[in-house]
């Protein structure tokens, strides 16, 4: 994905085998009696009817695992996995911002997270077309497997690509390469250009709030002004389901409907729905060569310093940004399975791990968002 | 490796979904305990514990003993760092091998109305702390008497610093009988809608938040984390009556312009040619093929058709239950549009124009009647005049106040008249399609959270104040 898409840190718990383990089978029940009981009716037909000790009782049951015997021959619906739950939140907001916007966009670089908001939206719209064009702010220094990956995905699907260039802006003089060669936060200018000469009024992102500090605070619409600028300040709040979309001209909105996937949730997805993505998410053995505690690939644009020795290892990449910025990390993850395996052991953020421009400053993704970033 | 023996490995498995908030006044400890879950949850990955560890040291947090400060690891943007505050409601995930967990951090201090109405209207349980040395406040009242009028699934209130009363059992005893007391008073936790756990708690040492304590051994409940485990979410308790819900988003009718991924993988092109399903989120409530079902639109009367199939991006389903995202299709050609909705059959009553509501006033502009705002709910908006303002609510006391307006934070009733009728319920039984939206026409700011309530004289219940 690309940069934009793709940065976040993880915070993934790995779990811990000493929680003890209680019958699914008597929770079930549970809540199946607890429906039926007293306060079902209730739900059901309006009126409050006095205390409910059967349901406190039933829950208590339930905390002391009580209650499994009771469970054998009754069957309930199956109630949703946390990804069932979160596929469906995330449609339920694709669709919500196709009704009460104009002009939606999709930001899709190829990187995992964008790939998973493009399968998302192909869901949402079944058998229908995808009824948006797709953006993509290209830095000039991206992988080239992942601009191939993109190219031939919006060909599957039969989507107008957009693509905004920061290498046009630093030809034509309206920016400035940066000294340390990344350009990441280069992406703003060519992004908002984009979305004002396409006059897009939503644009889907696929940022998350477990990535970092300022996303957690974001919210899954977010109202940005003419200069693409984020108030964290001053948001609406966010009620129930309800997304307020409102906006006045010049201002547009970001979309995040996958606000509260975790890195491990996006992978599990993934692997369950069988989606593809660019290979070097996966570990394949690259030139590389340390910096920042980083393994960098070499490349046209990332070349190492003298002192810097390079060395064949086997590496995969866990976001795919820039290549001036971005690394690999060392692993021996060849599928989708393996990935789920290692993203649920690591013990460093995604963006801890692999982004030298979230390292400039603690503070650096609020800085970067509350000036138009992704 | 399958999948399934990978997750395995690694204590993995198919969980479900939580979605929890927590509430607190200032200094309670609300930042330590969020602290202590993500860590003790293994939430917290290295990199983000070693700056957490750096920074309490530099801050010399534990004297000479040391130690990490845990509030640390909620600390937010650079704003609120500057200024020690907390800005607004932040987001929080963890996982355990049951569950996945979402938590909606709101501060408590500033705008703690505006905060507690966002973070638990879409929360199934809501964690209050109460500062065992201080004991119920006006501010436990205040925000008890918000998750009771939010309809809370399940209300826990953690007593913290209970190791800073010795571990005092009276003095746990006394809080909860305070905290009883005021359930009481409000219906919480008696009602068969929510119900009510109090738990004492140390979040600084971990005591009774993610393992029972054995320096409480005269509590026998569960530990804060098992409960969040085991609770059912409000969708489960939801999910099997008969109260189908359908607010329909779209319609999908590709009329020949079909997703050419799904024609590569051999989609049937002459049998999608007429396709045409409505697409939405079941917001209640669960739905079978043949069921039959009312749908209600704007100027129709209220037609019943039957459910002919629910797909799911090329599955065809039998059943499907709330929160699922399907399209449905029925059985009869019905003229339906984005904002209708579709119910089970003879369970709604006919849209009004009229509405009774409680609203949260959550902006600076402050409400007067006869504005003019506009009215979000479900999958409509609508124009509206604000009539009346029938009173305020006084959060201490659970009194309603004579008012003419609400300022923000307050929260008061309301007579509107809408432009459209909407098929509004009673907030009290559907935590959904009794909710909406109160926006400003002008600069489509959120003004206010809605929650439907009877008209008056329809059997409005005595028991509940708010």
């Amino acid at each position: 994905m690309s940069t934009y898409t793709t940065n976040e840190d993880t915070e993934l718990s790995v779990l811990e085998e000493d929680l003890a383990e209680t019958s699914d089978a008597a929770h079930g029940v549970a809540s199946k009696v607890l429906a039926e009981g007293p306060d079902a009716s209730l739900r059901a037909s309006g009126r409050p009817q006095p205390l409910s000790e059967p349901r406190a009782e039933l829950i208590e049951d339930q905390l002391r695992g009580e209650g499994a015997e009771a469970a054998s021959g009754v069957s309930t619906p199956e109630r949703l996995s946390s990804l069932d739950t979160l596929e469906s939140e995330a449609i339920h907001i694709i669709r919500e911002v196709v009704s009460e916007f104009e002009r939606p966009a999709l930001l899709f670089s190829g990187g995992k997270d964008s790939v998973v908001m493009l399968h998302l939206a192909t869901k949402a719209f079944w058998p229908g077309k995808v009824p948006f064009p797709v953006l993509h702010v290209d830095t000039g220094h991206n992988f080239p497997e992942v601009i191939d990956f993109r190219d031939r995905t919006v060909e599957r699907l039969g989507l107008k690509l957009v693509v905004g260039s920061v290498q046009e802006f630093i030809d034509r003089g309206e920016l400035a390469e940066r000294a340390d060669g990344t350009r990441n936060p280069l992406q703003t200018v060519p992004l908002l250009d984009a979305i004002q000469r396409n006059k897009f009024d939503a644009v889907f992102g696929g940022g998350r709030r477990d990535e970092d500090k300022a996303r957690a605070k974001e919210r899954i619409l977010s109202l940005r002004d003419e200069f693409g600028q984020w108030d964290p300040r001053n948001q609406r709040p966010e009620l129930w389901n309800l997304y307020n979309g409102r906006h006045t001209v010049g201002q547009h909105v970001r979309a995040f409907p996958i606000s509260n996937w975790t890195e491990l949730d996006v992978w599990r997805y993934i692997e369950r729905e069988g989606i593809e993505l660019p290979s070097l998410y996966y570990a394949h053995e690259r030139e590389v060569f340390q910096r920042d505690g980083m393994w960098r690939a070499v490349g046209e644009v990332s070349q190492p310093k003298p002192h810097e020795d390079v060395i064949t290892k086997l590496v995969r990449y866990r976001t795919v940004g820039d290549m001036s910025c971005t690394g690999a990390v060392e692993s021996d993850a060849r599928t989708v399975a393996d990935v789920v395996v290692e993203v649920a052991a690591s013990t460093l953020t995604e963006r801890g791990a692999t982004r030298a421009d979230d390292r400039i400053s603690e503070a650096a993704m609020e800085d970067r968002k509350k000036d138009g970033y992704f | 490796m399958s999948t399934e023996t990978a997750l395995l490995e690694t204590g993995l498995r198919e969980s479900t979904l939580f979605r929890f908030a927590t509430a607190g006044s200032v200094d309670d400890g609300k930042s330590t305990l969020v602290g202590r879950l993500l860590h003790d949850s293994k939430a917290i990955l290295a990199d983000q514990l070693d700056a957490v560890a750096r920074t309490s040291a530099d801050r010399g947090f534990g004297g000479e003993k040391g130690g990490i400060d845990l509030a640390l690891l909620t600390d937010g943007l650079r704003a609120e760092r500057e200024q020690g505050i907390t800005i607004d409601v932040a987001y929080r995930y963890f996982a355990t091998d049951r569950r996945s967990f979402i938590l909606a951090d709101c501060p408590g201090h500033v705008q703690y109305t505006k905060n507690t109405v966002t973070g638990a209207s879409t929360a199934d349980a809501v964690v209050v702390l109460i500062d065992a040395r201080k004991g119920v406040l006006e501010q436990t009242r205040r925000h008890l008497s918000v998750l009771q009028l939010l309809r809370v699934a399940h209300v826990i209130v953690a007593v913290n610093k209970i190791d800073l009363v010795d571990f005092s059992e009276d003095v746990f005893r006394g809080i909860e009988a305070d905290v009883q007391q005021v359930a009481r008073e409000l219906g919480l936790g008696s009602d068969g809608i929510s119900d009510l756990l109090v738990i004492p708690v140390s979040a600084l040492d971990g005591d009774n938040v993610v393992e029972r304590s054995d320096r409480t051994p005269w509590y026998t409940g569960p530990a804060l984390l098992e409960v969040l485990e085991t609770l059912p979410a409000a969708d489960e308790l939801e999910s099997h009556l008969e109260s189908f819900r359908f607010p329909v988003q779209l319609v999908i009718r590709p009329q020949g312009a079909l997703a050419p991924d799904a024609v590569a993988g051999g989609l049937d092109v002459e049998a999608y040619r007429d396709y045409r399903a409505y697409a939405g989120q079941i917001t209640e409530g669960s739905v079978r093929v043949g069921d039959k079902v009312t749908v209600l639109s704007p100027g129709h009367e209220p037609r019943t058709t039957t459910v002919k199939g629910i797909d799911f991006a090329g599955r065809e389903l039998e059943e499907a239950a709330a929160p699922q995202s399907v399209a449905i299709r029925l059985a009869e050609e019905i003229d339906i549009a984005r904002g209708d909705t579709i119910a089970a059959a003879g369970t709604v009553r006919e849209a009004s124009q009229d509405l009774y509501a409680a609203l949260c006033w959550l902006s600076p502009k402050p409400l007067r009647e006869g504005a003019k705002v506009l009215v979000k709910h479900g999958t409509r908006t609508v124009q509206a005049l604000v009539r009346s303002v029938s009173g305020k609510l006084d959060l201490a006391t659970f009194k309603l106040e004579q008012a003419s307006g609400l300022e923000l934070n307050d929260i008061g009733h309301a007579q509107l008249r809408l432009a459209a009728p909407l098929p509004l319920e009673n907030y009290l039984h559907h935590r959904r399609t009794g909710a909406f939206l109160v926006i400003d026409p002008i600069d489509g700011n959120t003004l206010a959270a809605g929650l439907v309530k009877d008209h008056p004289g329809d059997h409005e219940d005595e028991r509940y104040v708010i």
